[in-house]
């Protein structure tokens, strides 16, 4: 063997162990530090909760009516949240819509719908929520996209105005739901699950196929990503951020019809303050703030810990006031995970 | 093989086995450098080789996991950037580090603000930046003036003020020409000469090797972490073995000849009396299929505005733009995309990819939508479709699920033009398209647009390195302020003669 081939063979051998080393810590990083990882993380949470409750609550926590009522307590928000997280991960922030689902929930319960959709159809009603939140979605996503307003501020301005109106609609009265189809409709149970959790779950699988397997998502994660390479490669960057905050105004008309069918009446009051809910449930999900990335899986984990979470304190006679104490931490300790996660997949490069 | 000269009683800063372990990867594996007091000592290597690394060692933002650093024959611990700073090892980063809010004083003296008592001495701080400045040949630049409004050769000129407040006797410039034109680099070059001449030792890292020559007394090369050359002088070493020693093949550094464009070859891209306020005005010219055309100018000529105002990606005040005879609305990058006009950014990183996600989907970006069927994405297929571009132009790691932020510069633009040959564009606009990207890939380059070229593309090209486009081109366009002022064949024009219509045309 000539001298050539020896060294040619030493550095081989030091470049396959160094990729073997390389492919180790790949590996653990693909365990910790993936989707998966992340998500791992947040059923962990969830069991630890769980686990709280049965140590604290016993029966009273595992019982099939007291995760029924979980769920239930989940569905709005969740729905809510999926829109958020579109928004979210395409660069943007939505404030408004706990307000626009107050108005939704208005509008579509005034006596002039009701009385519409008693002559027609339940459905008119569903159809007046759905329109009434994407119209103020799209007011939102117009703003944003062609009016070069800040996402915080346009979305803050809609959240205050559309309360407002909603409180004119109402006339700061609330309008009780009298259209029975309506509510035998949204107050039954289908295989023993309330129909609001079925809603829930609809719009959640729905988000996380449009996510992650259609050019709506992908185009999302481009724009939320790097709007300025995605306007460069021939991607409509405004347009499609619009859609995004239709989108989440469309989330807040479906949640507007649940809190109808739930509370049976429409309010001005509805939704209050459920975007900030929404926006835990995202961040703590596992969503980036600055976009790029979203996990449909990660929110719903995060929804379904808050809920569990307020659930075990409700549970244990804990007050409201805890409550939000304890949503502050984990927040934070979530956000915190989170930059850690990040600086180290960056650090190898 | 550090050069044991006996003689080298200059020495300054010597690193030795100097080893920096990342999770996933070995970035240093024993580097050895030789700094002596007033020298210009190039780091040469591919991107990847460790040079990054290598600065934020001796910048302190690292710590080496071994080795050993001797300052004027102590060994030296570098704990931080302070600690740095105080034993007069100054960096500017490639990434010029200045806050664009405040003053140039201000940014002078940021974290050793001259202060009595907590309150700022403004006034030592002006004239003392007002000297430092004098001293940089940038007597003219107000110590008042706000950093943000300033272009990135004078953000630069104050990162070197800095660095000069510090009494440093090491200055690290990391690719500092990488954003200045001819001009600027010649009064950068002037600057590091005259630093030298008072005992200062520069350590100077650029790709590009004619720089070298004029610049550089030794050259250190590094090849995968490793020092494979120290010491080496610059006047004898030839460019063929700094090649080799970079890449460890033999690259020819030379752009491949193409045969002459048809004469019958139809025009595929029309630009008419192109203008966009404050930037450029009544821009014409054709661009003949498989006919490459390059746009010669100084930083801020327009000739970057040119190419994005062609693509819509700024709206033009005047003027048209045609692909094969059909006029393209204005303003509408949707619009020069579906006509098969493709553009490579000039910040790759900003304007090109998305970082965090995989190779594939960077390549498919501007074609996912085409292989979907009603909406639903097809990503066996995208993988297939970036997998034969990876092979084919070779971009390594040959990985494309990595996420394209793991790229060296070289192969992020190859993703790029990648994605445009997936999406078979019919007109490519390069902007800078070797800035940042070592020899070895420039070559890939340069034959990738020959070969596109010879396929029926038609290319246009702007680069500051007007040896590229003339290499690259047919014919030339010099652009000064904002005019064409030459157009004609790449092959009856120098470089010369380039720099000289550039100045006529600002003089006018």
């Amino acid at each position: 063997m000539s001298e050539q081939d020896v060294r040619a063979q030493v550095p081989a051998a030091d470049e396959s162990a160094r990729v073997e080393d390389e492919a180790r810590t790949g590996a653990r990083r693909g365990v910790l530090h993936g989707a998966t990882g992340r998500n791992l993380g947040l059923v962990i949470a969830l069991v630890l909760l769980c686990a709280v409750g049965v140590a604290t609550a016993g029966d009273r926590f595992v019982s099939t009516s007291n995760i029924l009522t979980i769920l239930r307590l989940a569905a709005v928000i969740g729905v809510l949240s999926i829109g958020m997280t579109f928004v979210i991960t395409g660069g943007g922030i939505d404030l408004s819509v706990g307000s626009v689902l107050g108005l939704a929930s208005v509008w579509a319960s005034t006596v002039a719908t009701q009385t519409m959709a008693k002559d027609t159809h339940w459905v008119v009603m569903v159809g007046c929520a759905l329109l009434v939140g994407v119209a103020a979605g799209l007011v939102n996503g117009v703003l944003i996209a062609y009016g070069k307003v800040v996402a915080f501020i346009a979305t803050l301005a809609m959240m205050v105005s559309a309360r407002g109106l909603a409180e004119i609609i109402a006339n700061r009265q609330t309008q009780v739901v009298s259209v029975q189809g309506f509510l035998d409709f949204f107050r039954a149970d289908v295989l023993g699950v309330p129909m609001l959790v079925w809603i829930f779950a609809v719009v959640a699988v729905a988000g996380w196929v449009v996510l992650n397997r259609t050019t709506f998502g992908r185009r999302t994660i481009a724009v939320g990503g790097n709007p300025e390479a995605a306007r460069l490669a021939g991607i409509d960057v405004r347009r499609h951020t619009m859609y995004l905050y239709a989108l989440a105004g469309l989330t807040a008309g479906i949640g507007a019809v649940m809190m109808l069918g739930r509370t049976t009446a429409g309010s001005s009051t509805n939704g209050m303050y459920y975007e900030l809910d929404a926006i835990a449930a995202v961040v703590v999900g596992g969503t980036l703030l600055s976009g790029g990335r979203g996990t449909i899986v990660g929110t719903v984990l995060g929804v379904l810990i808050f809920s569990t979470l307020t659930n075990v304190f409700t549970q244990n006679n804990l007050s409201i006031s805890a409550q939000a104490v304890a949503k502050g931490v984990i927040i934070v300790a979530a956000v915190l995970l989170q930059q850690r996660i990040a600086e180290r997949s960056r650090a190898g490069t | 093989m550090v050069d044991e000269d006996p003689t080298a009683a200059g020495v300054l800063l010597t690193m030795r086995g100097i080893v920096k372990q990342f999770p996933g990867a070995r970035a240093l594996d024993g580097v050895d450098l030789e700094i002596r007091a007033g020298e210009v000592h190039c780091l040469l290597g591919q991107n990847g080789a460790g040079k990054s690394t290598l600065i934020k060692v001796l910048a302190g933002a690292h710590q080496p996991d071994e080795g050993e650093i001797l300052l004027d024959g102590a060994p030296v611990r570098i704990g931080g950037p302070v600690q740095a700073l105080r034993l007069g090892v100054a960096t500017m980063y490639q990434e010029l580090d200045v806050v664009d809010g405040l003053s140039v004083a201000e940014n002078v003296f940021l974290g050793h603000e001259l202060a009595s008592g907590g309150f700022s001495q403004r006034r030592a701080a002006t004239a003392r930046t007002r000297s430092l400045l004098a001293r940089l040949g940038h007597a003219d630049l107000s110590p008042h003036r706000e950093v943000g409004r300033l272009s990135a050769a004078g953000k630069q000129v104050v990162s070197m003020a800095r660095a000069l407040s510090h009494d440093a006797r090491v200055i690290v410039m990391d690719e500092p020409s990488a954003v200045l034109d001819a001009e600027e680099v010649a009064n950068l070059f002037r600057v590091v000469r005259d630093l030298t001449a008072q005992g200062v030792a520069v350590v100077y890292i650029s790709h590009r090797l004619e720089e070298i020559r004029q610049i550089g007394d030794r050259i250190t090369v590094l090849k995968d972490g490793r020092t494979v050359a120290s010491g080496l002088p610059v006047a004898t070493t030839s460019t063929d073995e700094l090649i080799r020693l970079m890449t460890g093949r033999s690259v020819e550094y030379a752009i491949p000849r193409r045969p002459p464009v048809a004469d019958d070859a139809a025009t595929v891209l029309h630009v008419e009396g192109l203008a966009l306020r404050g930037a450029f005005e009544g821009v014409s010219f054709d661009v003949r299929a498989g006919e490459v055309v390059g746009l010669a100018g100084l930083v801020g000529s327009g000739r970057s505005e040119i190419l994005e105002t062609v693509f819509g990606a700024r709206r033009a005040s005047a003027g048209t733009v045609s692909v094969d005879g059909t006029e393209l609305r204005a303003g509408s990058v949707g619009a020069a995309v579906r006509a098969g006009i493709g553009l490579c950014p000039e910040e790759r990183k900003s304007q090109g990819l998305l970082l965090d996600e995989p190779v594939y989907r960077n390549i498919t970006l501007s074609t996912f939508a085409r292989t979907a069927t009603a909406g639903f994405l097809d990503e066996p297929a995208e993988r297939r479709v970036a997998d034969e571009q990876v092979q084919a132009l070779d971009v390594r790691p040959a990985d494309p699920g990595r996420a394209a932020r793991t790229l060296s510069g070289g192969n992020q633009q190859k993703v790029l033009l990648a994605r445009w040959l997936v999406h078979g564009c019919r007109v490519l606009l390069l902007d800078e398209p070797t800035r940042g990207v070592d020899v070895g890939a420039r070559a890939e380059i340069y034959a990738l647009v020959a070969r596109l070229a010879a396929s029926g593309v038609a290319v246009v090209v702007v680069s500051s390195e007007i040896e590229e486009v003339l290499g690259l081109a047919d014919r030339v366009l010099v652009v000064s302020e904002g005019r064409v002022v030459h157009e004609g064949p790449a092959s009856q024009i120098d470089e010369h003669r380039v720099l000289d219509l550039v100045m006529e045309g600002s003089a006018a």
